[in-house]
């Protein structure tokens, strides 16, 4: 019989499933007595070398009461993508075998070498797509401009003042889109002039290849002045709003990637976020505290509503932001959000950071396709005994109205199916359960449940195809089996799908109302699961399988996702963005950092996040996922600084100065977004990367350290971990609780 | 010509003629009766100007009068010499003592034909008038002296009148030594010629009738202008007088051979008044047809007896006959050609009278040399006429042109209009027709001036009138604006409101700030005042010049214009002469010049910033209908060398305006034509709902900066839209876009927008067909002159507010509705140019010379005009093409050379002759480099406490373009029919009070014009039946909404030529000189002949249908009138002196304009022949436009209401 362990590993490795708990509880009240709800971590498109393509989805005739296979006696139109169902004569558009489309979106309000850097990236990313994907450009400064890519000789583009909200109609007449009703009357074939039109703004790449490249060259910064005190007027709300628009009118239903580089915060027209005024800072988080953002709830409100028809398009969008102050991403991270899009943050484009996280949107799997897939449609079936609350992650509500909904909403609920507009192979969703029996009729012993994934999705091969995952769980009765339910919980499944919800509630809750409702659900859980006697903190002990929880639980409290002190509303918004779509491993690094540690006094060796960790002769390396944080001991700086590694007797010291770099530049090669990779010392102001994320065991409150190894005291006011766990166990304990 | 006019006259054309005029007045007739008899009081007027003046005013009147009249006369001669032929001469000689007599007799003209009247009324009432007029004007249409012999023995032999006359006549004539001496030298033509002028009696014929019918005095008065016209007719017709007025009346009138006096008798008065015009005519007139008049006289003499018996009879015909005899006078005109008697014989001729006109024609015709013959038919004509006479009185007008043309043979030959005319002619048989050569010639007065004008015009004199603009002359700036910069309606302004009232005279100025001055003139200087700013008055902020007084040694100044007085800056202080001037008065233009400029100062800038270069943004349209036609090509190609030549101050230095290109149809497109680009960048903007500009960098850029780039932009945009199938446009967001580019780059400038359609795609400022010609005629007509919708004006309101002037050239294929698209080119100082049915072949010259042109002409933008003038008048009213938020400053986004504005003052108190009137015109522009400055015209006119003074020194051409301007945007808020009439009104009035006031007293019958505006009445005629105000069937909507902008900034040498198209007879063109004009009507035109017509937009070349082979190979390079392609736009380039010179005087025309004149071949008898005719504004118009003489007899009538 193998472990809880090792059935959680290898049921993660096939299906890309963890669930909270493995064995499920027979009633719902003693569902809800688990505290944690019966939920799970999917990974739709795990990557699974062995698995065999599933073919086709069947092309279903579009009336309602037909629903016939698409078979080969029906009548196809290739040139107007029309097929006639051969039963009922219905005309339907032939949906497969859309291309990839990838439509660039640039703020042209860049300083000068910043521009240079993106123009290049623009440029090599060329040679990334697929030659048949078709490619788009959109710049925008004050105005917005919507290039023409077939023209030879004079360079077109279509421009639209960057302050006046278009409807997507409008936006479509406009860029000529719309089919003339006279040509129609006159009942000329409209197709070529429709792909003509299209063409004219998204073209397959190998074609433009050149022109694209010769207009991303000369590309100018936005030509308008900027007067002094002033920001540059940046239209990056109406900018958004012409390209889905233009998707929207050429091709909805067909993958497409808008992906949005910007520079600043847009500070004009709709989806403004700051006004043009350097002396009006952009709103923190204090201000939004104080209600005192004037442009947040339009702004938000502006980018949802256009965020919700891209999605509903099945395109999604990109946010590259670089820019030393904030960008607007609070406003903008629901385009990314609610579309599966990335958000990429970095201080300047001309950053090997923004390079090769772009670099790496274009990565390759092990077929040579992109690890991308578009237009997912995640469809969630479960047996009788369960319900679906909802689903958290980059993903919008279909409103499916199955059966199988509950009432009872978690995260993004009220439906059976979501849409994933952007997918890749480590895309997450946190999906959470109902079980629905009642406390007087369990389910029956020995029973299992069933739970079945459907995932429908644009390959990046421009095939569609869909994914099936069917995954079952034994019920068991919480009463008399509670042992095997406790050594069925997965901590770290446990711990991330309660975080994500905690996430999910601090985006419209006030943060400490978060804390408390995590601190609850903690110590009911200790109460549930802990063996104590009443009333006596020092008795309590947790079980192996919950021993890490509240340590997890610690770390999630003072995590950026969590607290908004000394983080920016972007910063917090792009923290948050990316914990709510990665996968378990690096959720759970992004909540507890992963520390090393290298010294001569033996191999590399993980040591506590803790500042009892920091020590003179020893090198650390630090993940928390956004950064990578190496750390040069006080003694080891010293010796560096002395430049001993140069010495040939000292080669041991090189050697073991190297380490750290080579680990990360593993982890960095991997990672996407690529994290910000700092090199600091003991004493150095960067330090205080490392600094604030170790339990604080040592602060000038409690500076008992005079030995040897005691590591750095942190000045902090924060609760270490062990009067965190004082409390905890305080708490859980207290019969009054 | 007028001679021809006459034979014509003589013979029987005259008859057909009759009908002409019919069918014109009759219409006219309806209301105009009753006028006949007032218009007898015209014909005083006639006098008036003359004899009342003649005592008083005597010395000033006569002197100035009898040079123009002499030398008008001379003209007549000369021309008529030239055109009639050497007939004239001899005949002249008798004309003009005729038209001594024929004054009185000239109106008798009418009379003539009128015999009965004339006996009636017209015996008694010719003699008294002739006398009368005889002292007064006639005398001075002594000048026909020469004629007044020839008649005089008519006269003479005809009543006392005639001796009377004859005696006065030529005294007058004699002070009038030159006309004498012209006389002899007119003779021959003025005979013709004068006659017609005269032919106000010809109008009073009608007139007469009516009167006659009317008033039995009417039919004297009718005498009288005939007399007055007439002088020849007096003397035969002394009875003929009342015959003159018998024009109308005319048929009793034996006067009717006065008629034909009559315009003799015009000419005489004219002499007194200083041959106002009319009277030189009439002399000339008289000349003419005295002569023959003589002979005819004494036919006529007899009929009128009969007549006598007849008029009664004619009496009630007369009412009848009136509308005949309008007709009759119609007829006249086109029987121009035998113009001398035609208009009296009009009138008159129908009665025996015609004997006399006959005669007189006759003699007419005899001038004409070639119609010598003609002459001797006329004799014997004149027989048979007054058998004609007689009978049919009421015929007899009719007849008696007809008759005149009758005597032309050759000239009839070649009047294609003469068969339409033979038919009506006949019925009127009894016509009264004035003589068209007896009533005021343009041709005549613009000669005289042009004779007169020997010597530079300086400007110190205050109160001069400058020569006329028909006349080369040099101008030397002595402490006025030249007036190319200024013309006066008055260069004597009444001292109070009263006077001027009663007088109706407009006192108005056309101003033209940033004229183009000849070679030889020194463009105005340019004055820096230092940082200061230029010195100004501190009250009434008038910037230093010549009217300020330096008093206190030098210390102060006072203000001409407020009495003000005003410290000197120190820096500015200068002593004084023993006579009060500042001993640097002539090292400063500001205190010697009339015209200078000063360099403003930032406080003159917007925003207390000096500006940047101006800019040109070339908007082309690139809609189906655009390139199809090859304008966007041809736009295209021409800008790339056109961008070379853009306006420069410094012609070393390039030109700082920058240029920016944008195309559009349905969308617009703009360009990045940055110097740094390798290929342009086009950006379209389909927001038309909101325009903006999409760039700033590399949007507006220096032309040789981004040559290669443009060249580029300039070679493919024909080829982008080369497929196109757009065919709707917008127009409004294009000047938008436009404006918006000058607004981003904080900067002044043009637009040049080239566009094809009715904007009709969804924008602001969309347009829909509302032409309707059923509105046309309605109270509701106003409206289709009235912008569609409000947007343009607005959007014209912001332009003018950044200096933003657009100039609209449009190439419509149906309506565009002109009305609104030229809304805002007129508000910003803009141009408006048109080419329908634009064909690039055949359009291209025109459009690009255009083009070129409006390119690099002198520019000045962001511009504000400040009128200011002396205590008593205020500037009240402006005309033109520019912006005005309140009631001083005249806005306008741009001011290039070409644009004229009319300012209109009133008293707001009483002027003091001793200081006379004085107005300073300031400009602030920014020149094309971008330099700030004011530009001064300063004048003074003198002031008048007498009406004669006012009268006397008068410009009829700018008064005519103050009218047409007032009533060209009248037609805005009033029925054209309103506008006409308030027009003929207005001007009723001011020839009746001349009449009242300054005329010595006179019969009513006589229509008396004062010699500065003895043309007012045919020019005025001639705005009357421009399109604006009486549109043929044909003429579109745009086409009157087009012409309707275009004349609201045309100066006075433009309205002119507008009006009255000149007329050349190429035949007679000899390298070296221009040969004299012929008067715009059909009877002038040689069926032998090749003539050129220009009217600063159009340029004909109208070629007979009998032309010498040698004549047609030496222009055309053929030998056959049918090989003559008439879709030809230019001649071919052929080695003889006739083809080089008449391509020359083509080329010397299309230089003078402002617009390139395309080239019209109009071959007789074609079908494009309609169109030439249109421009002969002399004749009855297609329209239901009055000819000259019809619309003179109106006037006569009105004039007597007015009176009466």
């Amino acid at each position: 019989m193998t472990t809880y362990q090792e059935f959680i590993q290898q049921n993660e490795d096939r299906d890309g499933v963890r669930f909270s708990w493995n064995l499920w509880p027979s009633s719902r009240l003693e569902a809800t007595r688990l505290v944690v709800p019966v939920s799970c971590l999917f990974t739709p498109l795990k990557e699974r070398p062995n698995l065999p393509p599933v073919q086709y989805e069947p092309v279903l005739c579009s009336r309602a009461n037909c629903k016939a296979v698409l078979n080969p006696l029906c009548q196809v139109d290739f040139r107007a993508k029309i097929w006639a169902c051969n039963f009922c004569f219905q005309r339907n558009p032939r949906g497969p075998a859309a291309p990839l489309i990838f439509l660039y979106v640039v703020d042209t309000c860049l300083e000068e070498e910043d521009l240079q850097a993106l123009k290049e990236s623009l440029q090599m990313s060329l040679s990334l797509l697929p030659p048949n994907a078709l490619v788009g450009l959109i710049t925008f400064g004050r105005m917005v401009q919507v290039h023409e890519l077939s023209c030879e000789g004079i360079a077109k583009s279509y421009v639209f003042r960057g302050t006046k909200d278009l409807t997507a109609k409008q936006i479509q007449e406009m860029l000529g889109l719309t089919k003339p009703a006279v040509t129609g009357q006159q009942g000329r074939p409209l197709a070529p002039q429709d792909a003509a039109a299209t063409c004219k703004f998204l073209q397959p790449v190998h074609r433009v290849d050149m022109n694209l490249t010769d207009l991303l060259g000369e590309l100018q910064r936005d030509p308008w002045p900027v007067p002094q005190g002033k920001r540059p007027l940046r239209s990056t709300g109406v900018a958004l709003s012409v390209a889905v628009g233009l998707l929207e009118g050429t091709f909805p239903n067909t993958g497409a990637r808008v992906m949005l580089f910007i520079g600043g915060p847009p500070t004009q027209g709709p989806g403004m976020v700051v006004g043009d005024e350097l002396k009006t800072p952009i709103r923190s988080w204090h201000d939004i505290q104080k209600d005192n953002a004037r442009h947040l709830k339009k702004a938000t409100k502006y980018y949802e509503a256009l965020a919700n028809r891209s999605a509903t398009n099945g395109h999604s969008i990109d946010i590259y932001a670089c820019a030393l102050d904030q960008t607007g991403l609070l406003e903008m991270k629901c385009l990314s959000n609610l579309t599966g899009g990335h958000i990429v943050m970095g201080d300047s484009f001309n950053t090997s950071l923004f390079k090769q996280t772009f670099q790496r949107v274009f990565s390759k799997d092990y077929n040579g396709d992109f690890r991308m897939a578009f237009g997912g449609v995640l469809e969630v079936k479960t047996s009788r005994e369960l319900k679906v609350s909802g689903a958290i992650g980059p993903c919008v509500s279909l409103n499916s109205k199955s059966p199988c909904v509950s009432e009872n909403e978690l995260g993004i609920g009220g439906t059976s199916q979501w849409k994933v507009c952007g997918l890749n192979p480590s895309t997450t969703l946190g999906i959470y359960f109902e079980v629905v029996n009642q406390h007087n009729a369990p389910v029956p012993q020995g029973g299992r449940g069933a739970v079945q994934f459907v995932t429908q999705y644009q390959h990046s091969n421009t095939q569609r195809r869909i994914r099936v995952t069917t995954i079952a769980r034994n019920w068991a009765d919480a009463q008399s089996q509670i042992q095997h339910i406790e050594s069925s919980f997965d901590q770290e499944a446990a711990a991330v799908l309660m975080a994500r919800l905690g996430v999910f509630r601090a985006e419209s809750e006030e943060g400490p109302d978060v804390l408390r409702w995590l601190d609850r659900q903690l110590i009911r859980l200790c109460q549930k699961f802990g063996q104590f006697n009443k009333d006596d903190p020092t008795s309590f002990r947790l079980s192996e399988s919950l021993s890490l929880y509240p340590q997890f639980m610690f770390h999630l409290r003072r995590s950026p996702f969590l607290q908004v002190f000394n983080n920016s509303p972007d910063e917090s918004s792009y923290y948050r963005h990316h914990f709510v779509r990665q996968d378990l491993t690096q959720s759970l690094i992004m909540i507890q950092p992963i520390l090393y540690s290298y010294s001569f006094h033996g191999p590399p060796e993980p040591v506590l996040l803790d500042s009892s960790s920091i020590l003179p002769d020893r090198i650390l390396l630090m993940d928390t996922f956004f950064q990578l944080v190496i750390y040069h001991g006080e003694t080891i700086a010293q010796w560096r600084k002395a430049g001993y590694q140069e010495m040939a007797e000292y080669e041991n010291f090189k050697q073991l100065l190297q380490a750290p770099l080579d680990d990360a530049q593993e982890i960095l090669q991997t990672r996407f977004p690529m994290p910000r990779y700092i090199d600091t010392e003991h004493g150095g102001s960067q330090a205080r990367f490392l600094l604030s994320k170790v339990n604080p065991s040592q602060t000038h409150n409690n500076l008992y350290a005079w030995g040897q190894e005691t590591g750095a005291p942190i000045l902090t006011d924060d609760v270490s971990l062990q009067v965190f766990m004082d409390h905890l166990k305080k708490l859980a304990v207290s019969s009054s609780a | 010509m007028n001679v021809n006019q006459h034979t014509p006259m003589a013979s029987p054309y005259g008859q057909p003629q009759p009908s002409f005029g019919q069918p014109g007045y009759a219409p006219l007739d309806g209301s105009y009766p009753a006028p006949y008899a007032p218009y007898n009081g015209p014909a005083s007027a006639y006098q008036p100007g003359a004899p009342p003046q003649g005592p008083v005013r005597g010395p000033p009147t006569s002197g100035p009068p009898p040079v123009s009249a002499p030398q008008q006369y001379n003209q007549y001669s000369q021309s008529q010499g030239s055109m009639q032929n050497g007939p004239p001469p001899p005949t002249q000689a008798p004309p003009r003592p005729a038209v001594s007599q024929p004054y009185n007799q000239g109106a008798m003209n009418l009379s003539g034909p009128h015999p009965s009247y004339p006996q009636h009324y017209g015996p008694p009432s010719t003699m008294q008038q002739v006398t009368n007029q005889m002292t007064g004007m006639q005398i001075t249409s002594g000048p026909p002296t020469a004629a007044g012999p020839g008649y005089a023995p008519p006269h003479s032999s005809q009543p006392p009148v005639s001796t009377g006359y004859s005696a006065a006549p030529q005294a007058s004539y004699t002070q009038a030594p030159p006309p004498v001496s012209s006389a002899p030298t007119q003779p021959p033509p003025p005979s013709g010629p004068a006659a017609p002028q005269q032919y106000y009696s010809g109008p009073p014929p009608p007139s007469q009738q009516p009167f006659n019918s009317s008033l039995p005095p009417t039919s004297q008065q009718q005498q009288q202008f005939t007399s007055s016209v007439p002088p020849h007719p007096p003397p035969q017709q002394t009875l003929p007088p009342s015959s003159y007025s018998g024009p109308v009346p005319t048929q009793s009138q034996p006067p009717v051979p006065p008629v034909s006096q009559a315009q003799q008798s015009f000419p005489t008065p004219q002499p007194p008044f200083s041959s106002a015009p009319p009277p030189v005519s009439q002399s000339s007139f008289a000349t003419g047809p005295p002569p023959s008049a003589p002979g005819s006289f004494p036919p006529q003499g007899p009929p009128p007896s009969s007549q006598p018996g007849s008029f009664p009879p004619p009496g009630p015909p007369l009412t009848s006959a009136p509308s005949c005899q309008y007709p009759g006078p119609m007829p006249p005109q086109q029987q121009p050609p035998p113009s001398q008697p035609s208009p009296y014989h009009s009138g008159h001729h129908p009665p025996r009278p015609q004997m006399p006109p006959t005669s007189m024609a006759q003699s007419n015709h005899l001038p004409p040399g070639p119609q010598g013959p003609a002459g001797p038919p006329g004799p014997l004509q004149q027989p048979p006429s007054q058998p004609g006479m007689q009978t049919g009185y009421p015929p007899q007008q009719n007849g008696a042109f007809g008759q005149v043309r009758g005597p032309q043979p050759g000239y009839s030959g070649p009047y294609p209009g003469q068969p339409n005319y033979g038919a009506p002619a006949p019925a009127p048989p009894a016509q009264k027709r004035l003589d068209p050569d007896a009533i005021p010639s343009p041709i005549q007065v613009i000669e005289d001036d042009k004779a007169k004008t020997t010597e530079p015009f300086t400007t110190g004199v205050r109160g001069q009138a400058p020569p006329l603009v028909t006349t080369n002359f040099q101008v030397q700036d002595q402490g006025n604006a030249s007036p190319r910069f200024i013309r006066c309606t008055a260069y004597n302004m009444p001292c109070t409101a009263d006077m001027a009232k009663q007088s109706q005279v407009p006192l108005a100025a056309v101003i033209k700030p940033l004229a183009t001055l000849p070679p030889d003139e020194a463009p105005p200087l340019v004055v820096d005042h230092g940082e200061s700013g230029p010195i100004r008055c501190n009250r009434c902020k008038a910037y230093m010049c010549p009217y300020m007084q330096f008093i206190e040694g030098g210390r102060r100044f006072q203000c001409g214009f407020c009495s003000c007085v005003t410290e000197v800056p120190p820096h500015y202080f200068q002593h004084l002469d023993h006579t009060g001037k500042r001993v640097d008065c002539y090292d400063r233009p500001e205190l010697s010049l009339g015209s200078y400029e000063f360099l403003a100062t930032v406080d003159y800038c917007k925003n207390n910033k000096l500006p940047p270069p101006p800019a040109f943004i070339f908007l082309i349209d690139v809609s189906y209908n655009a390139v199809k036609s090859g304008m966007v090509n041809i736009v295209c190609q021409e800008l790339k060398t056109l961008l070379d030549c853009l306006p420069r101050e410094n012609p070393e230095v390039e030109s700082a305006v920058r240029v920016g290109f944008v195309t559009y149809n349905k969308v617009l497109h703009f360009y990045n034509v940055k110097s740094s680009l390798a290929q342009p960048q086009m950006m379209v903007v389909s927001d038309v709902s909101d325009m903006f500009v999409p760039l700033l960098d590399g949007f507006l850029v220096n032309v040789n900066e981004s040559r290669q780039v443009i060249e580029s932009l300039l070679d493919q945009i024909p080829e982008m839209f080369a497929d196109t199938r757009e065919t709707e446009t917008v127009f409004g967001p294009v000047i938008q876009a436009g404006l918006e580019a000058l607004k981003a780059a904080d900067c002044a400038g043009k637009l040049f927008v080239f566009h094809t359609s009715l904007p009709i795609a969804e924008a602001p400022g969309k347009l829909k067909n509302r032409e309707d010609k059923k509105l046309i005629g309605t109270d509701k007509e106003k409206s289709l002159f009235q912008p569609q919708v409000g947007f343009y004006s607005s959007l014209a309101k912001e332009c003018v507010a950044q200096g933003c002037c657009v100039d609209l050239f449009l190439f419509p294929n149906q309506y565009v509705d002109v009305a609104t698209l030229a809304v805002v080119p007129v508000s910003t100082g803009g141009s408006v140019y048109k080419y329908t049915y634009f064909q690039a072949q055949s359009d291209q010259e025109r459009f690009l010379n255009d083009l070129r042109r409006d390119v690099q002409k002198l520019v000045g933008f962001d511009a504000v005009m400040r009128v200011r003038t002396s205590t008593g008048i205020r500037a009240t009213d402006f005309f033109g093409s520019f912006y005005m938020s309140n009631t001083t400053d005249v806005e306008l986004a741009g001011l290039d050379c070409d644009k004229a504005i009319t300012v209109e003052f009133k008293h707001d108190d009483k002027l003091s002759e001793e200081t006379g009137a004085l107005m300073q015109c300031a400009v602030l522009y920014t020149s094309c480099s971008g330099q700030r400055r004011l530009r001064v015209h300063n004048m003074a006119v003198n002031c008048c406490s007498q009406l004669a003074d006012l009268y006397r020194n008068c410009e009829t051409d700018t008064i005519i373009n103050y009218f047409s301007k007032y009533a060209f945007r009248g037609v805005l808020s009033n029925p054209t029919k309103a506008v006409r009439e308030t027009l003929v009104n207005q001007c009723a009035q001011i020839l009746a009070c001349y009449r009242k006031n300054c005329a010595s007293p006179s019969s009513a019958g006589q229509l008396i014009l004062p010699e500065c505006m003895k043309l007012l009445p045919v020019y005025l005629n001639c705005v009357l039946k421009s399109d604006v105000l009486l549109p043929g069937a044909d003429v579109s909507l745009d086409d009157r909404a087009y012409l309707r902008q275009l004349i609201s900034c045309m100066d006075v040498a433009e309205s002119h030529v507008f009006f009255y198209p000149r007329l050349l007879p190429v035949m007679k063109l000899e390298s070296g000189s221009l040969p004299v004009a012929v008067r715009d009507s059909e009877e002038r035109l040689s069926k032998g002949g090749v003539y050129l017509l220009e009217t600063g937009l159009h340029l004909f070349l109208w070629v007979g249908a009998s032309v010498q082979q040698e004549l047609l190979l030496n222009i055309f390079g053929t030998p056959s009138f049918s090989q003559i392609d008439s879709n030809v736009t230019s001649l071919p380039v052929l080695d003889n002196p006739i083809s080089q010179a008449l391509r020359e005087l083509i080329y010397s025309f299309r230089a003078q304009r402002s617009r390139y004149m395309k080239l019209m071949v109009v071959k007789q008898e074609d079908r494009a022949e309609l169109i030439f005719r249109h421009f002969l504004v002399e004749d009855k118009s297609a329209s239901g436009g009055a000819s000259y003489v019809d619309f003179l007899c109106h006037m006569h009538k009105e004039i007597r209401q007015l009176l009466s």
